[in-house]
C-alpha cells in the first residue's frame, strides 16, 4: 500500500493536489471557528452555492481561468450579505436563501445553454458541486494562485489573531474599545468569499460548509479556550483533508465525499471525546 | 472637570428617538444609576453614549483626556456567548486591545493580571468562561472593562440573572470600585439597590422623569417610604 502510495506520489498532479487540498483545509478550518461561533455557518453555505453560478458563467463564457470571475463576484456578494445583514434584519435569512437557490438552478441552466466544449453536461455538473476530479487537473497556475492566497488568509488571521477573537466574543466591546469592526468585517466578508473561492476546486460547492464547520464544531467539544480550539481545529481539518485525499487516491472514491466522511469520522470520535472529559470532571 | 457631558441627547435607531431631551454629567468619583421600565431606552442611551450608536440630536462629550477606546463597558450577555469556548484570562485581555498593538505585551498581561486580583478571579484565569458561574462571568467582564479604562465605568444591568446574595456581592464590588474612585454610570431596574448605593439617579422614559442626587429622587417618589410604582 505504502509502494502504491509513493507511486503515485510521484506524479507531480497528485502532489498539487495534496498541497492545495491541505491549504484549502487549514484556511477553511480557521475561518470556520469564526463563523460558527458568530452564527454566520448558514453564510458560507449561500456563498458556495453563489460561486456555482459564478462558476457556470465562467465555464459559459470559456474563461482561461475560472477563478477569474467566481472570485470576485464571490467576494463582491459576500460584501453586499454582509451589509444588508444589518439592514433588512427580518427577512434577510429568506432572501438569502432565495438568493442561493436562484444561483443554482441559474447555474444549472449556464451549463445546459452553454455546454464547455468537448465536455459532458452532467459531469460538470457534477464536477462543480461535488468536486469530483477538479483538484487532480490543477494547473501550476492554478496551484500557485491557490498557495499564495492560503497564505495570505493565514498570515491575516495570525496577524490579526487578538482582534478577530474579541470581535468574535463581543462586538459591541470591541467597538467601544476602539476596534474598527466595520473595516474588519468587511476584510472578514472578502477572505471568507476568497476561500469559499478556492474551496470549490477541492470538494464542490455543496460540500464546502462541511469544511468550514467540521473542525470547529469538533474543537469546541473538546477544548474550552478559543486558542486551543483554533490550533485544534487547523489540525483537525488539515489532517481530514489529508486522510480523504490519500483514501480517495488509494481506493478511488469521489476526493470531496471522501474528505467530508473523514470530517464525519472526526466529529464523532471528538464528541465521545468531549463526553467522556464532560464525565471525568463532572 | 467632566468625566462625561451629554447634552440635551435624543438616542435611537435610524433617526427615530427612543428617548429624548437627556442631559447629566459624569465627574470623577460619581455613581450614576439610570432606572426605568423595560423598553425606555437604557441600552440605547448607554450605545450612544459609547458611540456605538450615532446620536439622533444633542451631544455626548468626553473630557479629562478620556478617549473613546477608554471606556470600560460592561454589556449586557449576549446569547452568543453561551456556549463561547474562551478562558477567562483571554476574554480578561481582549480588554487591553484598545491599548495595545497586534499582541499582548507584559505590560498587557500584568495589566490583566492586576484586573482579575482585583476582582478576586485570579485563580479562575484558565478555567472556562462558559462554565463560570453568572457572578463569577460578570466579575471577568467587569475585569475586562477595567483593563480598557479605570476612570469610568458603563455597565447594563449588571446583575441581571444573579441570585439575590450574588446580585448583592456585586454591588458590593461595584461600590468598592467607585471607592477607589472609579466613576460608576449603572443601568438598573433594581430602585432599591440604586437608591442604597449611587450617588445620583436618572429616571428615563421617553423623557427623563427625574435627573438629580439620591435624596430628592426618594423625596419625590417614595414619599415615607411609600412607593408609588
Ligand atoms: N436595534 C434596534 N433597532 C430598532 N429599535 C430597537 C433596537 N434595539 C432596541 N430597540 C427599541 O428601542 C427601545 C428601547 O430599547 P432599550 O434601549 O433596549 O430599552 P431598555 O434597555 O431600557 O430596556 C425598545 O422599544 C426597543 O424595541
Ligand atoms: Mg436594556
Amino acid at each position: 500500500m505504502l509502494e502504491t502510495l509513493l507511486h503515485y506520489l510521484s506524479f507531480p498532479f497528485v502532489r498539487y493536489a495534496l498541497i492545495v487540498g491541505v491549504l484549502i483545509a487549514l484556511c477553511s478550518s480557521l475561518l470556520g471557528v469564526v463563523l460558527v461561533l458568530k452564527r454566520l455557518s448558514y453564510i458560507g453555505d449561500s456563498l458556495s452555492h453563489i460561486a456555482f453560478g459564478a462558476m457556470a458563467a465562467a465555464t459559459a463564457l470559456n474563461l482561461s481561468d475560472n477563478l477569474l470571475l467566481v472570485l470576485p463576484v464571490t467576494i463582491v456578494v459576500s460584501i453586499l450579505i454582509l451589509y444588508s445583514g444589518g439592514r433588512t434584519k427580518i427577512q434577510g435569512d429568506a432572501a438569502l436563501a432565495m438568493l442561493s437557490v436562484g444561483s443554482l438552478a441559474v447555474g444549472y441552466m449556464l451549463f445546459n445553454l452553454f455546454p464547455p466544449k468537448g465536455g459532458n453536461v452532467s459531469g460538470d455538473v457534477c464536477t462543480t458541486l461535488f468536486g469530483s476530479t477538479s483538484i487532480l487537473t490543477l494547473t501550476k497556475e492554478e496551484v500557485w494562485l491557490s498557495v499564495i492566497l492560503s497564505a495570505a488568509v493565514v498570515i491575516l488571521f495570525v496577524i490579526f489573531y487578538h482582534r478577530i477573537f474579541s470581535l468574535t466574543f463581543d462586538e459591541d466591546f470591541a467597538r467601544a474599545t476602539g476596534m474598527r469592526t466595520g473595516l474588519y468585517q468587511l476584510g472578514m466578508a472578502a477572505v471568507v468569499a476568497t476561500v469559499i473561492s478556492l474551496a470549490m476546486n477541492l470538494v464542490g460547492s455543496l460540500l464546502i460548509s462541511a469544511l468550514l464547520v467540521f473542525p470547529a464544531l469538533s474543537s469546541m467539544r473538546v477544548f474550552h479556550s478559543f486558542k486551543k480550539v483554533v490550533i485544534c481545529s487547523a489540525i483537525f481539518g488539515v489532517s481530514a483533508a489529508l486522510l480523504g485525499l490519500l483514501v480517495s487516491i488509494l481506493v478511488g472514491t469521489p476526493v470531496g465525499a471522501t474528505i467530508v466522511a473523514a470530517d464525519m469520522a472526526g466529529f464523532f470520535l471528538f464528541g465521545l471525546i468531549g463526553l467522556f472529559k464532560k464525565g471525568r470532571t463532572a | 472637570m467632566a468625566l462625561l457631558t451629554v447634552q440635551n441627547l435624543s438616542a435611537g435607531y435610524e433617526g427615530k428617538p427612543v428617548a429624548s431631551g437627556i442631559s447629566f454629567s459624569v465627574s470623577s468619583g460619581d455613581y450614576l444609576t439610570i432606572v426605568g421600565e423595560n423598553g425606555s431606552g437604557k441600552t440605547t442611551l448607554m450605545k450612544t453614549v459609547l458611540g456605538l450608536l450615532p446620536p439622533v440630536s444633542g451631544k455626548v462629550e468626553l473630557g479629562d483626556g478620556l478617549r473613546k477606546n477608554r471606556i470600560g463597558y460592561v454589556p449586557q450577555q449576549t446569547a452568543g456567548q453561551k456556549g463561547f469556548p474562551a478562558s477567562v484570562l483571554e476574554v480578561v485581555l481582549s480588554g487591553c486591545l484598545g491599548k495595545s498593538g497586534l499582541f499582548y505585551s507584559k505590560k498587557e498581561k500584568d495589566l490583566a493580571t492586576k484586573q482579575m486580583r482585583r476582582m478576586e478571579i485570579l485563580p479562575l484565569q484558565n478555567r472556562a468562561y462558559r462554565e463560570l458561574s453568572g457572578g463569577q462571568q460578570k466579575r471577568a467582564l467587569l475585569a475586562r472593562a477595567l483593563c480598557a479604562a479605570d476612570s469610568m465605568l458603563l455597565l447594563d444591568e449588571p446583575a441581571a440573572g444573579l441570585d439575590p446574595v450574588v446580585t448583592q456581592e456585586m454591588y458590593e464590588v461595584i461600590q468598592s470600585l467607585n471607592r477607589e474612585g472609579v466613576a460608576i454610570v449603572m443601568i438598573s431596574h433594581d430602585i432599591q439597590a440604586a437608591l442604597i448605593y449611587s450617588k445620583t439617579i436618572l429616571h428615563l422614559a421617553e423623557k427623563p422623569l427625574y435627573y438629580g442626587d439620591v435624596f430628592g429622587y426618594k423625596r419625590e417618589y417614595f414619599l415615607e417610604g411609600e412607593q408609588h410604582a
